[in-house]
């Protein structure tokens, strides 16, 4: 019997004590399986673990679990996404005991975008249970082998669990306690929201390590390269939750013509740098959106390669 | 009180094409506060279908009648002989009054006259605003007697979402985030320590998701 709650690679990585190194990938819309393992194979051997995302954005894609199974089969570990908004408690256990027998082993919990920003908002939304009672849902069929409704579970998943956290959402003085009953209802790893409020996340971290948050959960630093400056307004202005600096969008208009995608790729090794000697922080989740082949390249620059092998 | 707003007049019109007698019945209950299922609506609205009808060349009388409340049996019974007397009915009430009416008047046509909003109340003049989602067990006393459940777009239970900012929701800037002045109110009470506590999953027996709900009293059934 091992040690390990699941035993997926992330987990080994993370209680090796190794820097945890993850990406992610969305699958596509449609039923593009080329085009979603020719993007996931830039991620091979880059990452320690996919994250596979769940209709993010409210837009319909291939389900999470399907391509996060399609990811596996070309020998990429995933981390299987699923938001609240989609299943009532029926679906997500039976999508939970799914996912395990197809051989998953990751599981980020969420809550998930409102439909509203999608590309179907006229849909009736479900959160029948909201992303930190999920976390419990798979911890209590995990651990206690039962479903919700305290029935037993004929070999139960085991799945790493993870959840997210937005250290720079408001009310601000709430998040590090948010994130303590994330750890408290289940979650083994946190990856958060994209970093580019460095002053802000410092001060997060330092509360998170006051608290000894850290030593419960692995926290993995969550980093997404800005391509361009317009990918930068955008982010600030538009992207709810998103706290992007002034001085980092002035840093980006000040690269030299077509050389803004490189400048952002500096940012983002820079901050990976950092988050490297930052204490409480594990591990980093890149999330180089549409970006995937410069994945291999940030990696290198950051020092992240070779990974860890089990 | 239950809000609700007043149907796009052609929306009524395509309703009651081609009646000639059409009679629009106005409730005295909410939709009187909330102005626009009251008396004098009930009478802008028959002006206007008359108005319609007589240039369309169809609709040659429209009756206008207020009800003491459209949610009650011994109210909609105040109408039995005024109702047979037309081709249809329509309800200005909220969604129970029209239902109540086509369960008592079986032989009758009733239509909807507004669009049966939510459980909430005017918080300015003009501005209306959801409170209650009729849950069936009420769990405000968590939340410093503010409802996640009706207010979150998101229904959570344990904490503002990512996409809380400036005590905004994400979906909307019109929106308030409940999730915001949850824990405001409880930062300033000092009761942080309420809202760390793991909320588990809520029974859904008691709200829409049971079934059609029916509440009975045994000490008032006669």
């Amino acid at each position: 019997m091992s040690d390990y709650k699941a035993g997926s690679n992330l987990e080994k990585v993370l209680k090796a004590g190794q820097f945890a190194f993850t990406g992610e990938c969305g699958p596509p819309q449609g039923a593009n399986i080329v085009k979603l393992k020719e993007k996931a194979s830039h991620l091979k051997g880059c990452v320690d673990a996919v994250n596979i995302t769940d209709n993010q954005t409210a837009v319909v894609r291939m389900s999470s679990w399907a391509a996060s199974l399609l990811v596996q089969q070309e020998g990429i570990e995933a981390n299987f996404q699923m938001v609240c908004r989609d299943r009532n408690r029926l679906a997500v256990q039976s999508d939970v005991l799914g996912v395990y027998s197809h051989g998953i082993r990751n599981m980020l919990c969420l809550s998930g975008d409102h439909q509203k920003f999608g590309n179907h908002p006229e849909a009736k939304n479900v959160f029948d249970i909201d992303s930190i009672q999920l976390i419990n849902v798979v911890k209590t069929m995990r651990d206690d082998g039962k479903f919700m409704n305290g029935q037993e579970i004929d070999v139960p998943p085991k799945l790493f669990i993870g959840a997210a956290s937005n250290p720079f959402a408001e009310p601000y003085e709430f998040r590090v306690f948010r994130l303590a009953k994330k750890i408290a209802a289940g979650a083994d790893f946190i990856q958060t929201q994209c970093i580019y409020n460095m002053v802000l996340f410092r001060d997060f971290m330092k509360r998170v390590v006051d608290m000894g948050l850290h030593e419960k959960c692995y926290i993995l630093a969550g980093v997404t390269p800005m391509k361009s400056v317009g990918m930068a307004q955008y982010m600030a202005k538009q992207v709810p939750g998103m706290d992007v600096p002034d001085s980092l969008i002035k840093r980006l208009k000040g690269a030299p013509k077509g050389k803004v995608g490189e400048e952002g790729i500096k940012i983002a090794v820079e901050q990976i740098m950092e988050f490297k000697e930052m204490q409480g922080v594990a591990g980093v989740h890149l999330m180089a959106i549409e970006w995937e082949h410069r994945v291999p390249e940030i990696a290198k620059l950051a020092g992240m390669l070779p990974r860890p092998t089990f | 009180m239950i809000v609700a707003e007043a149907k796009p007049i052609s929306e009524i019109l395509t309703m009651v094409k081609g009646l000639k007698k059409v009679l629009v019945l106005g409730c005295k209950g909410c939709v009187t506060v909330c102005n626009v299922g009251g008396a004098k609506e009930a009478g802008i609205l028959a002006s206007s279908i008359r108005i319609a009808g007589r240039k369309e060349g169809s609709i040659v009388e429209v009756g206008e009648h207020t009800l003491e409340r459209q949610c009650d049996p011994e109210y909609i019974d105040e109408v039995k002989d005024l109702v047979p007397l037309y081709d249809a009915v329509v309800s200005i009430a909220c969604g129970v009054g029209p239902q109540f009416l086509s369960e008592r008047y079986p032989e009758s046509r009733i239509f909807p006259g507004v669009n049966t909003k939510f459980m909430g109340g005017a918080v300015a003049h003009g501005i209306w605003s959801e409170r209650c989602a009729g849950c069936g067990s009420c769990v405000i006393h968590y939340f410093g007697g503010l409802c996640p459940i009706a207010r979150c777009s998101k229904s959570l239970m344990n904490g503002p979402c990512g996409g809380s900012s400036h005590g905004k929701c994400e979906i909307s800037k019109d929106v308030d985030c409940i999730w915001d002045m949850i824990v405001r109110k409880a930062m300033d009470q000092g009761r942080m320590q309420d809202l760390l506590e793991f909320r588990p999953p809520k029974s859904w027996t008691t709200a829409r998701d049971g079934g059609p709900r029916r509440m009975i009293r045994e000490e008032l059934v006669k």
